[in-house]
């Protein structure tokens, strides 16, 4: 949208921003669950091809000269990749904290035991993909056989047994055997996450997006099951925020620590970023990470509070939230400047009341015949955001 | 847990990361969902958690290192703290 209102040059000057201290690595689109229904970009079939080996690891060396230390490998299903233990081995050398985020399909015995000697740090085995998965786990007994061999040999290998699952409207009302099931499994940190409404979400959201009776109930049992395994799980409860007053600080701003690189080399500021209109996001085939980073007009386009608009512009709390999510606030209100609209300052906050509105309507007239039904919803687990923090961490 | 016997053995947490970071001028603890920059005191005790050094071992390298004495208290709070953070867990 135009009309933006050119920032005032005293405003502009970005502070000079601090290393990328988080890299995501998105290592692949592909995935043998066949779940193009990702936070993928819904585009995702029209990127280019994925970044050979060499190349994978020239990005691990530049961003670590720079200060990168945690290191997220992700996809699509980032076992898919042959390279996976040459990149891991990389990393480890160069002294990255290294999480796999993966479905566990393609985890084998002898995987686990080359990525643990290449130095992997941790995983994360979640249900990153579609509610079909989901209803399999819930009640075919294949699909959990699967996951909990996975969760062995996670276990046996060391690993703390982390597992993500991503909530909707159509799986909430499971939370309980949810979390029966990770617990068979053995988990000791459960992260459920209500689905973020961009990508193929966001296409899904009049689906998906729970009523607030649905989430009250689903914390509830949450909380009960929290007390009875006290000690021996720790079970987090992400609440979509569209149900919030604020938005989320959407890891500590754009730019500002977290840099994320899509298959086919793209970087980007935030892993839904190559939905945001005018940001020409620059690849890492032509350019190396230090320039893409300090350089690029895509990383400084939101560094600072030059390109905010009223209410964030003045607000108290602009170096709190900075503003919330821009994804959201270009999808809501198709202005990527605009305040994020889950903000209840927010003179378009009512689009995010109307939606959750008709959520409550949705939630008590149950889904229509023929609603939801098949459409194979939606997901890839996605952190709203990733706090990296100074003094404390924000969980465990 | 300011009741810790001498005898403990901290070590970091199973899948967290003790390094030292040039860029950062500074120890951080690593794991899955951020990390922890810590001050300098904090490092140095940290750094000295290998599961191999009891409590009181940890506080008499420290001493003799800095040159201090009477850091018992202040070491024991913060394995204390470290413990409850799951920053740290007793080895036998
Ligand atoms: S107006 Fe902007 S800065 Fe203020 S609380 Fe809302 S989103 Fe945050
Ligand atoms: S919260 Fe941040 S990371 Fe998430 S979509 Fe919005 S801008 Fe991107």
């Amino acid at each position: 949208m135009s009309g933006a209102v050119p920032a005032s040059p005293v405003q502009t000057a970005a502070p000079s921003p601090g290393p990328p201290l988080w890299l995501l690595l998105e290592l692949t689109y592909r995935c043998p669950l066949h779940c193009v229904f990702c936070y993928n970009p819904t585009d995702f079939a029209r990127t280019g091809a994925e970044l050979p080996t060499a190349e994978w690891l020239r990005v691990l060396r530049e961003a670590r000269a720079l200060g990168a230390v945690q290191l997220g490998l992700s996809g699509g299903e980032p076992l898919v990749r042959e390279d996976l233990e040459a990149i891991v081995a990389e990393a480890h050398a160069l002294g990255f904290y290294i999480n796999l985020i993966t479905s566990g399909v393609g985890l084998t015995r002898a995987r686990i035991a080359a990525l643990k000697d290449a130095g992997l740090d941790h995983i994360q085995l979640s249900f990153q993909d579609s509610t079909r998965e989901m209803n399999d786990f819930l009640s075919s007994t294949r699909t959990f056989e699967l996951k909990s061999q996975v969760a062995a040999l996670i276990r046996e290998f060391g690993y703390p047994m982390v597992l993500n699952v991503v909530l909707h409207r159509l799986n909430i009302d499971h939370v309980g055997e949810i979390l029966e099931m990770a617990e068979a499994l053995g988990a000791q940190y459960v992260e459920l996450a209500n689905t973020q409404y961009y990508g193929w979400a966001w296409l899904n959201r009049a689906h998906l997006l729970p009523s607030r009776a649905q989430l009250e109930r689903a914390e509830a049992v949450t909380q009960r099951f929290r007390e009875r395994v006290a000690g021996r799980m720790q079970i987090y409860f992400v609440v979509p925020d569209y149900f919030e007053r604020r938005p989320k600080a959407c890891m500590n701003g754009l730019g500002s620590v977290f840099l994320a690189i899509a298959p086919d080399g793209i970087a980007m500021p935030c892993h839904a970023a190559r939905m945001l209109p005018g940001l020409e996001l620059p690849s890492v085939r032509a350019a190396d990470i230090r320039s893409i980073w300090y350089d690029s007009a895509a990383f400084n386009r939101f560094r600072g509070e030059g390109w905010m608009k009223e209410p964030c512009r003045s607000c108290p709390e602009r170096g709190k939230d900075f503003g919330g999510c821009r994804c959201q606030a270009y999808l809501l209100t198709g202005d990527p400047d605009n305040t994020d609209p889950v903000c209840e300052l927010s003179p378009q906050h009512a689009l995010v009341t109307a939606a959750v509105e008709r959520a409550e309507r949705a939630g008590r007239e149950g889904p229509g015949p023929g609603a939801a039904r098949e459409q194979v919803l939606v997901f890839r687990d996605h952190r709203r955001s990733i706090p990296v923090v100074t003094e404390v961490p924000a969980r465990r | 847990m300011s009741d810790l016997p001498d005898t403990v053995k901290p070590a970091i947490s199973q899948g967290l990361k003790l390094q030292w970071e040039p860029a950062q001028d500074a120890h951080v603890l690593l794991y899955p969902e951020g990390m922890v920059k810590l001050n300098s005191s904090a490092g140095a005790i940290m750094s000295r958690c290998d599961g191999a050094r009891t409590l009181a071992e940890i506080v008499a390298d420290l001493e003799h290192s800095y040159g201090l004495s009477g850091l018992a208290a202040d070491v024991r709070a913060f394995v204390a703290l470290a413990l409850q953070k799951h920053w740290l867990e007793l080895r036998e």
